[in-house]
């Protein structure tokens, strides 16, 4: 069993609620600390809303989430997102260069945090002066994973972060994040395409109508998560 | 001709009304009910106001009476923006709270550095001035900021996602509703007395002011002005900012307007 400690995320009979729906209702579950962890489920069964509670965006109408034993509640919460970023499903540049969006994400890093977090994004070569709103859609979604990366996270939260990629930049999207997480980030990894949560996660939570429907493991012997 | 405006010439006046009725029957533009309509309410208006403004600001009569009466007319400023922008949370409490701190401001240095001595028929028009013309900026700075940080919200939420505060990950988009709604007011400053005669000249000159001296009032007057919308504009944009985030650094739900008819 996966105790509080060593979980990553835990989700203690979470509900949220807004303008009278609930978009959680009594979700609970264990993430594990290490690994890929996919987050599946139809559309509006609450994937998003899980990933937005492990950062804060969001915060429960009741039950408890927490972060490594610490109730996400009692954080603070610029630090929390700090320690866990996260890249969204359409990529947002932010105006000015590549440099100039990583130095929003991290103002007192210099050239190398710089060069070294794209190239963890797969990034090589001359991108800092490049205009960051005329980028491809892959360049882009690479670029917001760099200036996520420059603050140093321990873990990364990713909501549908390939769909607005083709497939071949999705591909290689994947491959850089099985990369990072060889070099021991872990990733929540929401997507509805559950071929590509086989492909990357460790283990997989299946979301329903807001609550978790059981936590799959992709790859045994790899760290798992379980439903309380 | 001295300024006074007889009866006679308050009803010849009236005719050009007449003449804006017509052109609307003309055109069949369905308007000529309410030009006249306008023009009746405009009048009765301004009969009472000037009855009123008579007894507050009569010479002898207690400075009091003005404040009040700048302090109604704050209080007033408030209630009408929030009808103008009732998707703005707590647009009228702001919007009192920004036209108090542009009066004690503009009034302040108007007044404190002997600009104009402080009387009731100084202080209530020149406040009048300061907060009907700072209203139109005060209601577009807060309806392009909640719809900056509405339209927005992936790329704010991106900025807060990185660990920044609420007021750093809200600037970018506090300055464009800034620049959109004190803009204007430049482009207005700049074009005075080329592209048209501001009112308190033309009232002046027409009371029998001399022209030098009519100037120099309407300098003061633009620059009261620019600085109450600047003044207006700052706390109305970081007062709605302050509402539009929660204490944890997470932007609230901005659901976006009913359709205007």
């Amino acid at each position: 069993m996966t105790d509080t400690l060593t979980a990553g995320f835990a989700f203690h009979d979470v509900v949220v609620e807004r303008e009278g729906v609930r978009a959680l209702d009594g979700f609970t579950a264990r993430f594990p600390a290490r690994g890929v962890t996919g987050v599946s489920g139809p559309s509006g069964a609450g994937k998003s809303t899980v990933l937005r509670l492990c950062n804060r965006l969001e915060v429960p109408t009741s039950g408890r989430v927490s972060f490594r034993g610490d109730d996400v509640a009692d954080l603070d919460p610029l630090r929390l997102r700090r320690q866990v970023g996260m890249v969204f499903q359409r990529p947002t540049p932010f105006p000015g260069t590549v440099a100039d969006n990583l130095r929003i994400a991290a103002p007192d890093a210099g050239q190398e945090d710089f060069e070294r977090a794209l190239r963890r994004a797969a990034l090589e070569g001359d991108w800092l002066e490049r205009d960051a709103t005329a980028l491809s859609g892959g360049e882009a979604q690479r670029m917001c994973v760099a200036r996520t990366l420059v603050t140093e996270p321990d873990v990364l939260l990713l909501d549908e972060a390939t769909s607005a990629l083709d497939e071949a930049a999705a591909t290689a999207f994947e491959q850089t994040v099985r990369e990072l997480v060889r070099d021991g980030l872990t990733v929540v990894w929401v997507s509805h395409d559950l071929h590509q949560l086989q492909r990357v996660a460790d283990v997989v939570v299946r979301v329903e109508d807001g609550r978790c429907a059981g936590i799959d493991s992709v790859r045994p012997g790899e760290a798992t998560g379980e439903v309380v | 001709m001295d300024g006074e405006v007889s009866i006679a010439g308050l009803a010849t006046s009236l005719s050009l009304i007449g003449v804006a009725a017509v052109i609307s029957l003309w055109q069949r533009l369905g308007l000529e009910r309410q030009v006249v309509w306008a023009a009746a309410r405009a009048l009765v208006q301004l009969l009472l106001v000037g009855a009123g403004l008579a007894l507050v600001i009569e010479p002898g009569r207690s400075l009091w009476w003005s404040a009040a009466w700048v302090l109604a007319m704050v209080a007033y400023a408030g209630d009408v923006a929030r009808r103008r922008a009732p998707e703005v949370p707590g647009i009228m409490w702001i919007s009192i709270a920004a036209f108090g701190t542009a009066a004690l401001v503009t009034l302040g240095v108007l007044f404190g550095l002997s600009v104009f001595p402080l009387e009731g028929r100084t202080l209530v028009p020149i406040a009048g001035m300061m907060v009907g013309n700072s209203m139109t900026a005060t209601v577009l700075v807060a309806r392009r900021l909640v719809e900056e940080l509405r339209d927005k919200r992936d790329e704010v939420e991106a900025r807060l996602a990185l660990g920044q505060s609420s007021k750093v990950a809200s600037m970018p988009y506090v300055r464009t509703a800034l620049r959109s709604a004190i803009s204007p007011q430049i482009e207005t400053t700049k074009a005075t007395g080329l592209v048209f005669l501001p009112g308190a000249m033309t009232g002046l000159i027409l009371a029998g002011v001399p022209p030098a001296q009519a100037v120099l009032v309407q300098a003061v007057v633009m620059f009261l002005i620019l600085g109450a919308v600047a003044t207006t504009t700052a706390v109305v944009a970081l007062g709605v900012v302050r509402r539009l985030f929660t204490a944890d650094h997470r932007l609230r739900w901005l659901p976006r307007p009913a359709a205007r008819t």
